[in-house]
């Protein structure tokens, strides 16, 4: 579909774009007001598919497609539309828009979704031109009443002006009358350089929710007579149940029902305590005979085996067999050890679900799919797809844990719910032991790097083998495993890359910036030890053979003239350099780190610049790659899901699956470069280039290369 | 039975004594501001204040809570809790949110008694609290705003 498809008829303006008039923007209210906008109540507004929302009060409502969990697209999607609509900020409001794959389909996926750093991309003109056509009814409807040429109309602030009547009206007094007029075929967009919003540090819009305890997340929907859910899973992947005890589990106080569902043994009862305490007093017999059982040790073991092997080519120039055999080479090895990681957002995975009284059931959950959402969930409550509403809520992060191919978590808590007999509303959670040994970790990986430098000390050849599980679950070459590696930004005339899938019962996931966040790591670390290995400063090495990638280099050399890259540091201390384009947006990030308290690398400051085309929220995009660096430099201090002998897994809660803390957090400053390129995604690309340019400074200070993460274990061992 | 003031209310809880403060909070008095994050004390999402100090409601059975003041997100209030919020609020420190308001409750605590607090004091009060969004950044210059602003 392309964005011209959409909004151009009057039915598919509506069915889009449309001011969807004099609606009371409440959610339907229970104990606890959810967010989600299936209000009911009002005919006209069925079939509440639309963009932009104009109230009587002036309000203006977005109705974002795409799920708010921090990475800003209330405010961003608000942004555009309220440029082109020539709204006032504080007029603007944004909600979650109800679940549609055609209506709200991510342009670039297809369906509905949330995710690869897509959100301002895809939706940059959609939403522009939602703004001004509903700008172009507002000033048609204006026309008609004051009997003017809409061509004298103007629009400032949220103001309708008429310069010569001295006529001048809000939104919201012609709301009504907008919504009868016919839609413009094409509504002009602004020329970027009359842009009054976009580019400008606008304050967020769910800020003010989260500050006083008011925002609601699905954990926080509370109905009466509400039914608490929590599932006892086996410590092994791949486990099934083979004999279960609920006596004691029925004797806690509060517990209602124990069922055996798919995954594991479900307990139901009137409060969360009583639920956890009855899962706690269960006693079952997993059969582990298609169990993984091996260790993350064996594991690593095979995946080395796998080396020396014909993998799947996913980059071969030049000719580098040939060029390792040159006479007068220095040959450079790393064989580099990704572990499995956990997303762990603050909010475990949970969902609410309520059957109405006509048998269709409302869910609540931060859907980043909400469409496949709905469609398993239909499936599985034996529901046709239109008797199941997805309503989206504020999510307390998800880092990629919420966007799953066949919604895994809604298959499971659909079937707790359709265990019931319906009749009271129920919410299932994971406790955070559930999230970390929940699986969909981002893959454990191994990669093996070897260079060739020339007699004249020029990087001559670059082979890289990885080896892990395919995301996609694809048994061909998996594109998310080698981006960033076969795609080398770096001018090298002889370069091979190779990949090999591996098949576990772990189950896979994206994690935050997805393969960059392995091959960021092995890329930006290998090719710096190349630099260091021929005398060459990391800065100067990189650009020389950034020729063909004029946003790489200006990233890096606009992040080393923050850091006044070259000037003397204090004693103790060493700074690494990294930059890595992800999802469209490239950053380059400076690091300076000295040894910390625990003989791990204490980072002190990160300079960080990210160029994303045009900047729409500088404020959203700062606080992005402010949060991409601690997220990612978190993982790489300290983070590891690991199986014990015997496959079990070893992490539980947050005392051994290790959050970053405020006191191991760097002072970071962010640049943002000038472009007129059309924006790209900023939720991910901060992630990838903090842990490799870690890596290089604890290299230059300590002597050390780090081939296995994450760093706090080797500087334990 | 326990008997203890929530928000400056009088509230009575008479379920199992084990329950933690956290889930009498958010299942049956129905207030969710304060958050569960991790059941073991170990994110800071659920800090309350208890007697004026900032408290693990997940940790704290409701049967040591006899004759005790708690004070939600919901419900704190004063020159400092004013400071904070507006310094959060001016500089957006949220981002999914969901563990701001302990992150609140953690910083409302520090400025109480330690009006103009050093980077380590905030070290030293607010590493309990984990944000997965990393706005830790934001949360260090908004505490040094609010402080600042208590000032004048």
């Amino acid at each position: 579909m392309t964005i011209q498809d959409v909004n151009t008829t009057r039915r598919g303006f509506l069915a889009g774009s449309g001011l969807v008039i004099g609606v009371a923007i409440a959610p339907k209210m229970l104990s606890a007001a959810p967010t989600g906008v299936h209000a009911g109540g009002d005919p006209a507004l069925a079939p509440m598919n639309a963009f932009v929302k104009i109230g009587t009060d002036d309000t203006v409502t977005v109705l974002a497609k795409h799920i708010e969990f921090g990475q800003g697209p209330f405010t961003g999607l608000a942004t555009l539309v309220a440029e082109e609509l020539d709204a006032d900020w504080s007029q603007m409001r944004a909600v979650h828009s109800p679940t549609d794959n055609k209506v709200y389909a991510n342009l670039m996926f297809g369906l509905q979704g949330t995710g690869g750093s897509s959100s301002i991309a895809n939706s940059y003109e959609q939403m522009r031109k939602a703004g001004a056509t509903a700008r172009a009814m507002l000033v048609a409807a204006a026309a008609e009443d004051w009997k003017v040429p809409a061509s004298e109309i103007t629009v400032e602030k949220g103001r309708i002006k008429h310069a010569g009547s001295g006529k001048e009206s809000g939104f919201g007094a012609f709301a009504e009358k907008a919504a009868r007029q016919t839609p413009p075929a094409e509504p002009k967009l602004k020329d970027p350089k009359d842009f009054v919003l976009i580019g400008t540090e606008l304050p967020k819009l769910d800020t003010h929710g989260k500050t006083n305890g008011t925002a609601i997340f699905t954990l926080d929907i509370t109905p009466d007579n509400l039914l608490i859910a929590v599932v006892a899973h086996p410590e092994h992947f791949g486990a099934t149940v083979k004999s279960f005890n609920d006596a004691e589990a029925r004797q806690v106080q509060g517990v209602i029902d124990v069922k055996q569902v798919p995954s594991g043994i479900a307990v139901y009862a009137d409060n969360t305590f009583a639920a956890l305490k009855g899962r706690d007093a269960l006693s079952i017999e997993w059969d582990l005979s298609k169990a993984e059982t091996r260790s993350s040790e064996d594991l690593s073991a095979d995946y080395r085996k796998l080396f020396g092997e014909k993998g799947l080519e996913a980059a071969n120039n030049g000719n580098v067999d040939d060029a390792f055999k040159g006479s007068g080479l220095q040959t450079v090895e790393a064989e580099i050890v990704f572990p499995f990681l956990a997303h762990a957002p603050m909010e475990p995975l949970d969902a609410v679900f309520i059957k109405a009284d006509d048998g269709s059931v409302d869910i609540y959950n931060g859907a980043q799919f909400p469409g496949m959402d709905q469609s398993v969930a239909a499936k599985i409550l034996g529901l046709d797809e239109t008797k199941v509403r997805v309503n989206t809520q504020l999510a307390g992060g998800s880092f990629g844990r919420k966007a799953q191919f066949g919604s895994p978590y809604i298959q499971e808590a659909a079937a707790v719910y359709a265990a019931t007999d319906r009749s009271r509303p129920l919410k299932h959670m994971w406790t955070r032991e559930d999230d970390i040994r929940g699986g969909y970790y981002r893959p454990m990986y191994a990669h093996r790097m070897r260079g060739a430098i020339n007699a004249q000390g020029q990087i001559t050849a670059w082979e890289q083998v990885i080896v892990g599980q395919s995301i996609m679950g694809k048994a061909d070459l998996d594109e998310t495993s080698v981006e960033g590696a076969s795609n080398l930004p770096y001018t090298i005339p002889n370069l091979k890359v190779s990949a090999h899938n591996v098949q576990l019962s772990i189950p896979p996931l994206w994690w935050r910036s997805v393969g960059h966040t392995h091959t960021g790591f092995a890329v930006e670390t290998f090719v710096d030890e190349l630099f260091q290995k021929i005398g060459k400063d990391p800065v100067e090495g990189r650009l020389a053979l950034l020729g063909e990638k004029p946003r790489h280099a200006g990233v890096l050399k606009k992040a080393a003239e923050m850091a006044n890259w070259g000037s003397p540091l204090p004693e103790g201390r060493a700074r690494g350099v990294a930059v890595v384009e992800s999802f469209g947006t490239f950053v380059g990030q400076i690091v300076e780190v000295s040894v910390g308290p625990e003989g791990a690398p204490r980072v002190h400051k990160v300079w960080c610049a990210v160029d994303c085309g045009v900047a729409v929220n500088p404020n959203v995009i700062k606080a992005q790659m402010e949060g991409g660096i601690g997220y990612g430099l978190g993982a790489v201090l300290f983070d590891a899901v690991t199986l014990a002998k015997g496959g079990k897994i070893v992490q539980s809660n947050f005392h051994d699956y290790r959050s970053i803390r405020i006191n191991e957090m760097p002072d970071v400053a962010v640049e943002i470069i000038k472009s007129s390129e059309k924006p790209s995604g900023v939720g991910e690309p901060g992630v990838p280039p903090v842990g490799p340019a870690v890596a290089n400074a604890w290299r230059r200070l300590t002597g050390a290369p780090v081939r296995q993460l994450p760093i706090v274990n080797i500087v334990s061992a | 039975m326990v008997t203890f003031t929530l928000n400056g209310q009088e509230r009575t809880f008479d379920g199992d004594p084990d329950t933690p403060l956290l889930w009498v909070i958010r299942d049956f008095e129905k207030l969710t501001g304060t958050k569960y994050g991790c059941g073991v004390a170990q994110c800071g999402a659920c800090t309350v204040h208890l007697d004026g100090t900032p408290r693990r409601s997940c940790v704290t059975p409701i049967s040591t809570i006899e004759g005790s003041e708690v004070v939600t997100i919901e419900g704190v209030s004063g020159t400092e809790a004013d400071a904070v919020k507006t310094a959060w609020t001016g500089l957006d420190v949220p981002q999914c949110g969901y563990c701001q308001s302990g992150q609140i409750m953690s910083a409302v605590a520090l400025l109480q008694m330690v009006p103009k607090p050093t980077d380590a004091d905030i070290d030293g009060a607010m590493a309990g609290n984990i944000c997965r969004c990393a706005t830790y950044h934001r949360i260090r210059a908004a505490i040094h705003n609010a402080a600042n602003s208590m000032e004048g």
